[in-house]
């Protein structure tokens, strides 16, 4: 569902953060994506989701080719991927219910059709009492979770999640990867960057491994 | 694993504790049956508070009311005058000695009056003569020792109006020193100036509006800016951009029209206390004047509808104008 040939990104006049990548990801597969910090994870999944374009190389999503993709074709496209950040993006002036229930409402759909799932996740992933308090008020693992709630509330084709465990306890950690396992499960691609050696040891997946802008993958 | 009710809820089908799971359940229903609180706006109004575009939309949609309304009573007294003296024409008739000049009148009465078109005519009593002369003369004037001139007023039936240049010629041939006036200097010139006047005044309201657009477009590019994270939050969700400008121009709209109608009720109201201030010289010789000149002045239905147009415009204008800002935004966003 995505293939990446020969990518190269670049930020501005900057030096090159991905060179010569190539891989491809199958439909409901599940790998980690790891490499030291500033290695180019991030970069990488911004490509993935639409928010940037490869400087150069061939990128395909969904059997588009990226380099030809118009911008209103883009929502349609994104509705199919699912993003955990790694700083959350959570909105402030939103409770978390409502961060949760965004990609939801966003598609128009009715909130009384919605509530009883959203609610349900929120409670799963722990937050059922802080369903209806805004993020500042959320620790740094209550946010990621939200975080994470939001982006499987549509159970997405694609599901890229940049540190989804980077701030949780080890046995939390467990729990919402066996979240992604189990979304994994359903028939969704997951993709989780990372650089917790322990976590990924825990479970056996394809890695990806990005070391200064370039990519090694162990299957 | 297959008990589980949540098995039929995926993505949240796992849970190692059944019985913790059963709590959360019943707790999530005890929730979802609480209705749930109106849903915060997605962009967050307080982030927009642009009390200054409140106020800026607000004056500019003052000056365009009075403007409007400025218009309309012109255009409105503009016309009386025009009706008022087309169905009019006076023969003036040089003053002679007093029995001729009855004999003139009666003679110039007498014709005009057989003339097609014409639905009366009527000479102008001494008494009236001095009742028109008497502002600009003074009371106590004696017109006996003035060569006043005499006036025979034609009414004109406007369905079926005469040849005025075939009428002047008969009332020049019957009484040398008569003279015909169909207002027609007068008239044009009124129109020209009431012309004016109107054409000013859409170019005011041209440029008001143009200020009104040009403030729009600079509150909504700073709020959009202020907003860049619930853009791009909301792109990244996969938020159509029709979408993520409706939750702007929602604000914009309410915003214009607060604005436009605070704007148009003061105007209105300037209007009702000139009037009243008006109102006050209409008993007097001078609001008589004011009223030979430029008919009674009115704020009329003409002016009324012409402000709330306005008030509709200047919000309309407001969201239409933060629309197309946030689509230009939004374009050059990526
Ligand atoms: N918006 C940007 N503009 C310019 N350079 C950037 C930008 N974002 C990232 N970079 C650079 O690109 C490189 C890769 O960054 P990236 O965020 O992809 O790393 P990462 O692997 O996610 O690191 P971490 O593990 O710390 O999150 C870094 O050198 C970083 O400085
Ligand atoms: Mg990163």
């Amino acid at each position: 569902m995505i293939r990446l040939e020969n990518v190269g990104l670049r930020y501005g006049m900057g030096p090159e953060v991905l060179r010569d990548v190539s891989f491809s990801i199958e439909r409901g597969s599940f790998q980690f994506l790891t490499g030291p910090s500033g290695a180019g994870k991030t970069s990488l999944m911004r490509l993935m989701f639409l928010a940037l374009k490869p400087t150069r190389g061939l990128m395909s999503l969904f059997e588009h080719d990226v380099a030809t993709l118009s911008r209103s074709s883009l929502p349609t496209l994104r509705r199919r991927i699912g993003v955990v950040f790694q700083d959350f993006r959570l909105l402030e002036h939103l409770t978390t219910y409502e961060n949760v229930a965004l990609p939801l409402r966003v598609m128009g759909r009715d909130e009384a059709d919605y509530r009883v799932d959203v609610l349900e996740l929120l409670s799963w992933v722990g937050l059922g009492e802080r369903a209806h308090v805004h993020p500042p008020v959320l620790s740094g693992g209550e946010k990621q979770r939200a975080a994470i709630a939001r982006a499987v509330i549509t159970q997405p084709e694609l599901l890229l999640a940049d540190e989804p465990t980077g701030n949780v306890d080890p046995t939390l950690a467990r729990r919402l990867l066996r979240l992604f396992f189990e979304l994994n499960r359903l028939g969704t691609a997951i993709i989780i960057a990372t650089h917790d050696i322990g976590l990924m040891d825990q479970y056996d997946a394809r890695r990806l491994v990005l070391n200064n802008g370039r990519m090694h993958i162990y299957d | 694993m297959a008990s589980d009710p949540r098995d039929q809820a995926p993505p949240v089908a796992a849970d190692a504790d059944p019985a913790a799971a059963e709590a959360e359940i019943e707790d999530v229903q005890d929730v979802a049956a609480t209705p749930h609180p109106r849903p915060n706006p997605i962009v967050p109004p307080t982030s927009l508070a642009s009390r200054a575009l409140f106020f800026v939309v607000a004056i500019m949609s003052f000056l365009a009311c009075i403007t409007v309304g400025a218009v309309a009573v012109i255009g409105d007294a503009a016309s009386e005058w025009q009706t008022d003296i087309a169905q009019e024409v006076t023969i003036q008739v040089r003053p002679m000695n007093g029995e001729e000049t009855r004999q003139a009148l009666a003679e110039l009465v007498a014709l005009v009056r057989g003339m097609p078109g014409v639905s009366e005519a009527r000479a102008l009593s001494e008494d009236e003569i001095r009742d028109l002369l008497e502002p600009w003369l003074g009371a106590g004037a004696e017109f006996d020792e003035l060569p006043v001139p005499r006036l025979v007023v034609v009414e004109i039936d406007r369905d079926n109006p005469p040849d005025i240049g075939e009428m002047r010629r008969l009332v020049q041939s019957a009484v040398p020193g008569a003279s015909l006036d169909d207002h027609d200097r007068w008239q044009s010139r009124l129109r020209v100036m009431a012309n004016t006047l109107v054409a000013g005044g859409l170019g005011i309201l041209l440029l008001v509006l143009s200020a009104t657009v040009l403030s729009v477009v600079f509150a909504t590019r700073g709020a959009m800016a202020s907003n860049r994270d619930v853009v791009e939050v909301l792109h990244l969700v996969g938020a159509k951009e029709a979408f993520i400008a409706r939750q702007f121009e929602r604000h914009f709209l309410r915003l214009g029209f607060k604005g436009g109608l605070a704007g148009g009720i003061l105007a209105l109201a300037t209007f009702g206390v000139i009037s009243w201030i008006v109102g006050q010289f209409a008993a007097t010789p001078a609001g008589d004047q004011i009223d030979a000149l430029f008919g009674p002045m009115s704020i009329g239905w003409p002016a009324i509808l012409g402000i709330l147009g306005t008030i509709i415009l200047v919000a309309l204008l407001t969201a239409i104008t933060s629309r197309l800002a946030v689509f230009h935004f939004l374009k050059v966003f990526d």
